[in-house]
């Protein structure tokens, strides 16, 4: 057995045989023409046949793996329609008097090194599209000759794939794919994830001619290729990938259904999010929306406060990508144990209870302003609620909707697009909150439940301090009762309630909630389909 | 002529897939067209000219529109860089 160690990009084990993947090995003649004229003729028809060619692949990856990753193939066609491009293989082949391939070689390398050269490693990725498009050309010059296709199931081994020569192979026929070189970024690895199959990138010493054909494992989660492994390992691994065909069924069965009880009472089962990288899997585990996109992220990897714009692209990316799903943004909830040096929050003796979210918001409206123009900006992209987090009082709710009314009449008066019926939530993770949720009711659009903060308010019981952990019980009948209080109150004003504290991914209260009349769940969204499955089988 | 400064959001800067797009927007009007990057500069019509500016996150940038339809192109060009960058 040999092991080789390279970087996983896509999880999942495999098994199967290795084939290596080898390109055409076209070498490229340099002749001298008579007719620079009829070269250039040449080329351009070449040229236009690696289009419509590309076009039609636009086409097959568009249907196959989706408008964003067909997009590459787009950006393909743009540059051999570049007009630079084009400038450069005509001079070449009128001043040197070479045939079309040696000119667009020639091209190539030079558009190739500008990328190469630059210090960005997307763009220095971009080099191999150059080559990509220019060897598509050279290979229609040269009489064409079409690219190997793999006909049994195989772990594919290359140096690294081209886009062009990935969308080309059987889907179905791929097995893993192991690069010897590569990255994270490159089309390979994207497209494996899309496909989710197994993917190793800079396996070093996997481009062995003595490897194909031999019998191999990909292990996806560890990173690893064992080339005709023995039986202990085969045996670690057949457990592996049953494991993960076990989750695969799960998903299968729950994917597309509804969350409905027995009974046939809906709950809405939403995700917690941290930042728009979670959204993979969001989407992976069919959450039916957002019920809590924490907007702390932005304000954390920043050295000073994010602008309208940095915050409203992300904020519009997660929009789009749920589509009509609701995706619910919490306003800042800066302060008690995440602290922000920009901010200059002065030290607090109990910060739990200090300067934190909607005081800071409401302290300085700047700030929040910018967050809530922001959002409002991009709800006219999806389904877009705001959620304003430590709510104490009716006062606060009064004083935040005025600040959204004013942001609103301001995208108003210029002309920017906005979700005019826009609705306005707020998280109850306050005793007070829990106890006067009539009066908070008559106010906003929905509630959340923080069970995380209500619980620690509730029983005076700091969550951060290890020596109560063992006291402090998330069951209490007090916390129940409380989340009972707020539910009935919400009903009687025609508002819904939800949970999106770790409390909702807890199985065990669950016929509690469904009882109580709890209508939504969030929770992070590896939980969806365990609770997706326990909500199916309540009454 | 018209010119706005615009300072780029996306974490990737203009990247193959924005630049695409922007060739494409930029392509729709008569005006020429020309991006600014400190000292250098290209012809946004140029796919490979504007991948070259190598634009990344945090670089503010400018763009010059001269030409009959230059309003409209203002409006839609800068409309095109805070939707997409």
């Amino acid at each position: 057995m040999i092991e080789l160690s390279g970087r996983s990009v896509c999880g999942g084990v495999t098994f199967g045989k290795i084939s290596i993947f080898s390109r055409n090995g076209r070498t490229v003649k340099r002749t001298h023409i008579q007719s620079a004229e009829e070269e250039i003729g040449r080329f351009l028809s070449a040229r236009d046949s690696a289009v419509s060619e590309l076009e039609v692949l636009y086409e097959k990856a568009r249907v196959e793996i989706g408008e964003a990753q067909a997009q590459i193939f787009a950006i393909h066609q743009m540059m051999l329609e570049d007009e630079d491009y084009n400038d450069s293989v005509k001079n070449i082949i009128s001043a040197q008097m070479v045939n079309a391939e040696t000119a667009v070689l020639a091209t190539s390398d030079n558009f190739a090194r500008m990328f190469s050269e630059t210090e960005d490693a997307y763009m220095q990725e971009r080099a191999a599209d150059v080559k990509d498009v220019s060897d598509r050309v050279i290979n229609i010059l040269s009489g064409g000759g079409e690219t190997k296709i793999v006909t049994e199931q195989t772990i594919i081994v290359a140096d690294d794939l081209a886009p062009s020569e990935t969308i080309q192979m059987d889907k179905e026929k791929i097995l893993a794919f192991v690069m010897e070189n590569g990255s994270s970024t490159s089309h390979t690895a994207i497209l494996a994830r899309s496909m989710n199959i197994p993917a190793l990138i800079g396996t070093k010493g996997v481009l062995n001619p003595e490897f194909n054909g031999k019998a191999a494992a990909v292990d996806g989660y560890n990173g690893k290729i064992y080339i005709e492994p023995d039986e202990k390992t085969a045996e670690m691994l057949k457990k592996k990938k049953q494991e993960k065909e076990l989750q695969r069924e799960l998903l299968k069965k729950l994917k597309d259904k509804p969350t409905v009880t027995k009974r046939g009472r809906k709950i809405n089962l939403y995700a917690n999010i941290g930042t728009p990288e979670d959204l993979g899997s969001v989407l992976l585990n069919d959450a039916e929306g957002i019920g809590l996109f924490r907007s702390e992220f932005l304000y954390l990897k920043s050295d000073d406060f994010p602008s309208e714009d940095v915050q409203f692209q992300a904020y519009r990316r997660v929009a789009e990508a749920m589509g009509d799903k609701p995706v619910i943004i919490r306003t800042l909830d800066i302060g008690a144990d995440k602290k922000i040096g920009y901010f200059n929050i002065a030290e607090e003796e109990n910060p739990a209870m200090g300067m934190r979210a909607i005081r800071i918001c409401l302290e300085r409206p700047t700030i929040f302003k910018t967050q809530l123009r922001a959002i409002l900006r991009a709800s006219a992209f999806g389904n877009i609620m705001i959620m304003l987090p430590m709510i104490t009082s009716v006062d606060e709710v009064e004083r935040s909707k005025t600040l959204i009314d004013e942001v609103k009449s301001e995208l108003e008066n210029s002309g920017i697009p906005y979700n005019r019926s826009i609705e306005v939530g707020i998280m109850i993770e306050t005793p007070a909150a829990a106890v006067i949720s009539d009066l908070l009711a008559e106010k906003v659009d929905f509630f959340s439940i923080g069970t995380n903060d209500l619980t620690q308010y509730v029983l005076a019981m700091d969550r951060q301090n290890s020596g109560i952990s063992a006291m402090l019980d998330t069951h209490h009948e007090a916390i129940l009762r409380l989340i009972k209080t707020v539910v009935d109150n919400s009903h009687k004003k025609g508002i819904w309630t939800g949970i999106c504290g770790e409390l909702g991914a807890d199985i065990e209260l669950l016929p509690r909630f469904i009882e109580l009349g709890i209508d939504e769940l969030s929770v992070s969204p590896s939980r969806i389909l365990e609770i997706r499955s326990a909500v199916r089988e309540s009454e | 002529m018209k010119e706005f400064t615009y300072k780029i959001c996306d974490e990737l800067g203009i990247h193959a897939r924005p630049a695409g797009l922007a060739v494409k927007e930029a392509g729709k009007f008569k005006s020429k067209i020309t991006i600014y990057k400190d000292e250098k500069q290209a012809d946004m019509k140029r796919l490979f000219a504007v991948m070259g500016l190598s634009v990344k996150q945090g670089d503010t940038v400018r763009v010059t529109i001269d030409g009959e339809d230059e309003e409209q192109a203002l409006v839609s060009i800068e409309g095109f860089f805070r939707n997409n960058l």
